[in-house]
């Protein structure tokens, strides 16, 4: 154990990728769980794993054209997905559910086609495992990477608190906000931008089978013990980045996948907030 | 002119018509019932008033200084709201998003207006607790004191007393009594047509025959008295 915890120290110490890593795992972790309640609220938790497959398919092509940062691709390419979904989801032919299973796997598919046949890389299936399931790439940043992940993590966050009050509004009641004349399509079209933003930003962190866990697990988890929206959202954010940091230390430490290790902290978190919000239940 | 004129209206979707050749009209102070079976276009017709969906047909015209956006809605309940973790205070406040209009927090005037209104309902000392947790008739007292802090012009309620207890039913009419007596016009949606005749001053009544007018009218009209008997 104390060996375990010199070697993540030394790491730390030595390493500036570690750090890099910490820093933007604690942003990434902060913003991914702001909007967490809003989504599980209005039965959007899927949108989530849909959003990301699209953001797969999308890093797919850039990795086929060979572009050097494929961030310019996959940004847009999973905001016009989510605006897409997410926007017209209430008058569209296909309902919700449907057309998200529909773009999510079709996304995937085409994306792992693409990488199979046209892929310059030597190691496709190690390329492809590593995009899913992120098991190394947030200890391979480059600082570029780094400072795009800051300045859209700031933005996200800037974002959330700015229009705060009117993401509780539409959420709880969007005829309500409607009625009185609240642009409730521009807000839900803003949603939907910071989360397509938020999905490619955890996609570093987790891989993108797993972004939908860091979405919302910890608002699921806040939900079980806390009663306003402030303090769901707060305790959200909070425990989302312990979490985050826990399974980033405990991945350094045990040699254990990045990506999965901070889902399977967010478990356990939940399984402990839930037995809590039991108890206090029944007090 | 009146508040509210809805001028031969037909409402309806794409491939059916619900209800054809609409006409009524509500001034300030009006306290009116609409009533009839379900499937008749009610809904629809409260809906439309809102502008969350268009007439087929006729326009619905706004005056005597009433915005439409000026119209306090208390809606049935979604199911979203069952398991949404909001305190009382977060869901009144929600009630100021116009007066906040861009604008991204709210003024000190307007978390006065929040509690105003809380102490009006007599919800004051909830105002800290769960949403989801209350009791049927105080989660109603909870989204009218929000409709008020949009509006103190005009009330429209869907439905308020469905799923609530005779005790409380009684005492949500009285409150929705009190809040016309002060001068605020009420449009309610209504199955409950012994009380909607008690209470309103006007009834609506849609279905096969359309019926308008006041509450007297509409007890000596033939519609009137074969709806009355019924129930």
């Amino acid at each position: 154990m104390t060996e375990s915890i010199q070697l993540i120290m030394n790491y730390i110490a030595n390493y500036p990728f570690v750090r890099y890593a910490l820093i933007v795992s604690v942003l990434i972790a902060l913003c991914s769980s702001l909007l967490g309640v809003t989504l599980v609220l209005k039965r959007f938790s899927f949108i989530g794993d849909g959003l990301s497959h699209v953001a797969f398919g999308a890093m797919a092509v850039a990795a086929v054209l060979d572009l050097t940062d494929n961030m310019i691709l996959v940004l847009p390419i999973t905001i016009l997905a989510a605006v897409l979904l997410l926007w017209t989801g209430q008058n569209a032919k296909i309902k919700g559910d449907a057309a998200i299973a529909m773009i999510s796997v079709g996304a995937l598919a085409v994306g792992y086609l693409l990488l199979n046949k046209f892929s310059k890389s030597a190691n496709v299936s190690g390329d492809v495992c590593s995009t899913l399931f992120g098991s190394t790439s947030i200890l391979t940043l480059k600082t570029g990477e780094v400072w795009l992940c800051v300045v859209l993590s700031i933005l996200v966050i800037g974002a959330f608190i700015f229009f705060y009050n009117k993401i509780f509004a539409v959420t709880f009641d969007e005829s309500f906000s409607k009625a009185v004349g609240t642009k409730t399509n521009i807000y839900n079209l803003i949603i939907a931008i910071i989360i397509a933003v938020i999905i490619v930003l955890a996609m570093n962190l987790v891989g993108s089978l797993l972004v939908s866990a860091l979405i919302i697990f910890p608002a699921l988890s806040s939900m079980r013990v806390f009663k306003s929206f402030l303090s769901v959202t707060i305790s959200s954010a909070l425990l989302s980045v312990v979490c985050a940091l826990l399974g980033i230390l405990i991945s350094i430490g045990a040699g254990t996948p990045v990506g999965s290790t901070i889902v399977a902290v967010d478990i356990v978190a939940f399984a402990i907030f839930s037995l809590i919000g039991k108890l206090a239940g029944r007090a | 002119m009146a508040e509210l004129e809805c001028k031969d209206v037909t409402l309806g979707y794409e491939d059916r018509t619900l209800v054809e050749h609409l006409n009524f009209e509500v001034n300030t102070g009006d306290y009116l019932c609409i009533v009839g079976e379900n499937g008749t276009g009610k809904s629809t017709l409260m809906r439309t008033i809102l502008r969350l969906q268009k007439p087929l047909v006729g326009s619905i015209e706004y005056g005597d200084g009433l915005r439409p956006t000026e119209i306090g809605y208390l809606p049935q309940q979604t199911i979203v709201q069952k398991d949404f973790p909001a305190s009382v205070r977060e869901v009144v406040m929600s009630g100021c998003q116009t007066k906040a209009g861009r604008r991204p927090f709210y003024t000190k005037d307007e978390k006065k207006l929040a509690e105003v209104q809380m102490e009006r309902l007599g919800i004051m000392k909830l105002s800290k607790h769960c949403y989801r947790e209350l009791s049927g008739g105080q989660q109603q007292r909870v989204l009218l004191a929000r409709a008020l802090c949009a509006t103190e012009k005009m009330l429209l309620l869907d439905e308020p007393v469905s799923g609530l207890d005779p005790k409380v039913t009684a005492e949500m009419y009285k409150l929705i009594q009190m809040l016309n007596e002060q001068g605020i016009s009420i449009i309610m949606i209504s199955h409950d047509i012994s009380s909607a005749v008690k209470y309103a001053s006007h009834i609506l009544h849609i279905g096969d025959h359309v019926f308008f007018g006041t509450v007297q009218e509409y007890q000596t009209s033939s519609i009137g008295r074969r709806y009355l008997e019924e129930a």
